[in-house]
């Protein structure tokens, strides 16, 4: 057995956990695990610019490889700037170990330097915390917190590790466990038989059923099992915005995204349906508008590993717990195994339905929005010319506001863990930095940003990062000149008073700057020249490109639930027209 | 409607901090609270009383189960069960209210504990409303102190809360 000191335990339990990439920022209390690194190669560190960035590009690694992020920063000021990058994570369920240095021991509670309660902060927006006391703790703790984060629901972990626990001149032996077992955490697997029995007749007894997938079956790798019971059936998909992918977005039976910027026919169909599969999915308010209008007709089946998520803001009438892959695995091994078949009659009106409301308002009917001609670049068409220019094949990583919906409306993901974009917490500079990470875990894919003028500027430091380590990611900003969501909001509801979203000509010349940074920029202010720069700018493999396109600043995102007090079905569909 | 929530959690630091920031986060109340080793030292027992509607309970226990640190929870309140609580109490009693003070605690099948030329402390257990009963009991103007425990409880019969 080796005998090492805490700071090579814990690089070397990083590596036995199957870190290959581990995103950070040195500080004081983190110099002698900084020193552990410098004297080993197996795992690669990428030092970033701001500890935000740290996380949200682990994160954007762990959503696009199905592995679990890895980060490590300093104490104090190292902590709390980790901690929006911890709370993306935690509200959208990703699979991360935070390593934070901390104070000595003896020093903890003295208010010492760089000293802040990085346990306490962290608590509300973690799966789990673990703070070692030992260096005889290091590697089991470390295996702990990869288990917990990847298991179950995944989720954040931090791990405290106070300086003197990593002190060189103390050594232990070091073994790194073959097993991790925890007494208190043993997350269902296998969804109740007699449940999904129930929920399968239910479903094959469906006249206007509707299939609601979220995010969970792509943690749960389902894409392929929730493809299958939907062909199997001929039922109409949609996925919510931490779900697209899951479901090819170019199939027939996807209806689109569904919620607040969702689609007509998504939102319509799930009104009026009277079964409604719910998978891996939370019935968050962004979807559901006002709960208790949600969907009157349904009987909901709702497969969520967490039982939290069941009945939480929506009740379940059979609600199943469990991974998602397990449980469609049964459904679809009880619908083939039995007679039942659905209802082709009522199935094809349904269908009929869903197909006239498509095609009376749907995404794609020729007057959705106006055309881009000359100057005046829709930001839809922006969209759509990046799946022309990708094949539909690019990783896409969002930012946070009109633009993350426009790409999330008409780039139409027909793989898992395609789309990358912060869902629940809608966290501004997240883009950048995850793409970082998404280039890391994909080397030889498109990788782009779609982002605005306000986003991109949240951690745009990052653009150093990119050029230090060669990480050539794509920004294609829909530069509307304003905060452009947020002025939507001031336009629909506080009389087009435009509070603070406004930049006075002080946008930075974003072709010089990302020249200063050593990468390429590109302006485009012509629709004419939109796809021959975008074509050029996908082709410079190796760089990174900052194309800043500027686009019809007065466009609104629509659909757009009516709220408050609306249900799935009332949207505005213009800035004139509502259902 | 009050409910008795009971949890066998790792005897862990922080581990009660998870359970009262989850309340505070999540917004649910805590009435009382009380926690305390077991008879084996690497788990805690912490008995909290709360009220809601079925709804919020249901999320609360499903919100304790997912704490990490939570091996166990049982809400008391689902079937019979004994529930305690215990009182110290300081009460002036001089003079001619010795005695009426005295006989109360009696009453109330109290003891007391201390004694000084101007008072008792008085310990007295059972169900929370007869502690609401006995400080009830007494002059308003004649009560110095009183600490309370909070609830905790058992289920009656075979049932029980334990690895």
């Amino acid at each position: 057995m080796e005998i090492l000191s805490g700071g090579d335990i814990l690089i070397r339990a990083l590596r036995d956990a199957g870190v290959e990439h581990l995103w950070g920022y040195p500080g004081g209390a983190a110099l002698h695990i900084y020193d552990a690194i410098f004297r080993q190669e197996e795992v690669n560190h990428i030092l970033v610019r701001h500890e935000q960035a740290a996380v949200h590009a682990a994160d954007g690694y762990a959503r696009s490889s199905g592995k679990v992020g890895a980060v490590l920063v300093t104490s104090g000021p190292g902590a709390t700037n980790a901690i929006t990058g911890i709370a993306t994570a935690y509200m959208d369920s990703i699979p991360m170990v935070i390593i934070s240095g901390q104070v000595t021991q003896d020093k903890i509670g003295d208010d010492a330097f760089q000293e802040t309660d990085m346990m306490g902060i962290s608590r509300p927006i973690v799966k789990h915390s673990f703070m070692v006391k030992r260096p005889e703790d290091i590697a089991e703790t470390i295996a702990k917190a990869f288990y917990i984060a990847a298991s179950g629901r995944p989720g954040p972990v931090v791990v405290d590790v106070p300086k003197d626990i990593t002190d060189p001149n103390i050594k232990v032996a070091y073994k790194y466990p073959e097993k991790v077992k925890i007494r208190s955490y043993q997350p269902t697997t296998k969804g109740h038989s007699g449940q999904i029995k129930r929920a399968v007749k239910q479903l094959l007894a469906a006249k206007k059923p509707v299939i609601y997938a979220g995010g969970g079956v792509i943690m749960a790798e389902a894409s392929e099992q929730l493809t299958r019971l939907a062909k199997l059936l001929n039922y109409p998909v949609t996925n919510t915005l931490m779900g697209l992918g899951c479901f090819p977005g170019s199939d027939r039976q996807f209806v689109g995204m569904l919620g607040m910027h969702g689609t007509f026919e998504a939102n319509t169909a799930m009104h009026y349906a009277d079964v409604i599969l719910a998978v891996g999915a939370r019935f968050d308010d962004r979807v559901t508008n006002t709960p208790s209008k949600f969907c009157p007709e349904a009987t909901i089946i709702h497969i969520d590993i967490d039982p939290t998520s069941i009945s939480k803001t929506v009740p379940a009438d059979i609600p199943i717990v469990g991974s998602c892959d397990a449980v469609l695995d049964e459904m679809i091994a009880q619908i083939e195994e039995g007679d039942k078949k659905p209802d082709q009659k009522a199935l094809s009106a349904w269908w009929q339905q869903i197909d006239e409301w498509r095609n009376r308002h749907g995404l794609y009917t020729a007057s959705r929005y106006g055309e881009s001609s000359g100057s005046l670049i829709k930001p839809q068409d922006v969209i759509k010319m990046l799946h022309k220019v990708t094949n539909g094949k690019a990783y896409v990583c969002s930012d946070v506001g009109q633009h993350q919906m426009f790409a999330a409306q008409y780039y139409l993901f027909d793989k898992p863990r395609q789309w990358i974009n912060s869902g629940g917490l809608g966290t501004m500079g997240f883009g950048l930095p995850a793409a970082m990470g998404v280039k890391m875990a994909h080397p030889d894919a498109d990788v782009a940003v779609v982002t605005g003028e306000g986003s991109i500027q949240m951690c745009i430091q990052e653009l150093s990062s990119c050029t230090q380590h060669q990480l050539p990611v794509k920004i294609i900003t829909l530069n509307n000149q304003a905060l452009g969501m947020v002025k939507q909001w001031q336009d629909m509801q506080y009389g087009s008073r435009y509070s603070h979203i406004l930049y006075e000509d002080s946008l930075p010349d974003f072709i010089k700057l990302a020249e200063a940074y050593g990468h390429v920029g590109m302006k485009v202010t012509s629709f004419d020249d939109l796809e021959s720069k975008m074509r050029e700018c996908f082709a410079m493999k190796d760089r990174t490109v900052f194309m800043d396109i500027y686009v019809d600043p007065s466009e609104h995102v629509y659909p757009m639930h009516v709220a408050p007090n609306g249900a799935m079905k009332d949207l505005w569909l213009s800035k004139t027209e509502r259902t | 409607m009050k409910r008795i929530i009971s949890i066998l959690m790792e005897n862990e630091p922080g581990a009660l901090s998870r359970v009262v920031g989850l309340f505070a986060q999540r917004g649910y109340n805590i009435d009382t609270l009380t926690v305390a080793p077991t008879e084996d030292q690497t788990l805690s027992r912490l008995t909290l009383t709360t009220h809601g509607n079925e709804k919020i309970i249901e999320q609360i226990t499903k919100q304790l189960n997912k704490l990490v640190d939570v091996v166990k929870v049982i809400d008391l309140t689902d079937g019979a069960h004994i529930e305690r609580e215990l009182m110290l109490l300081k009460v002036k009693a001089g003079g001619a209210q010795r005695a009426e003070v005295k006989r109360t605690v009696d009453i109330f099948r109290g003891q007391i504990v201390d004694v000084s030329s101007t008072g008792y402390t008085v310990q007295i257990t059972g169900q929370s409303s007869k502690l609401d009963a006995f400080i009830a009991a007494l002059p308003e103007s004649d009560i110095v102190e009183v600490a309370r425990t909070g609830i905790s409880g058992l289920s009656r019969g075979e049932k029980s809360l334990r690895l």
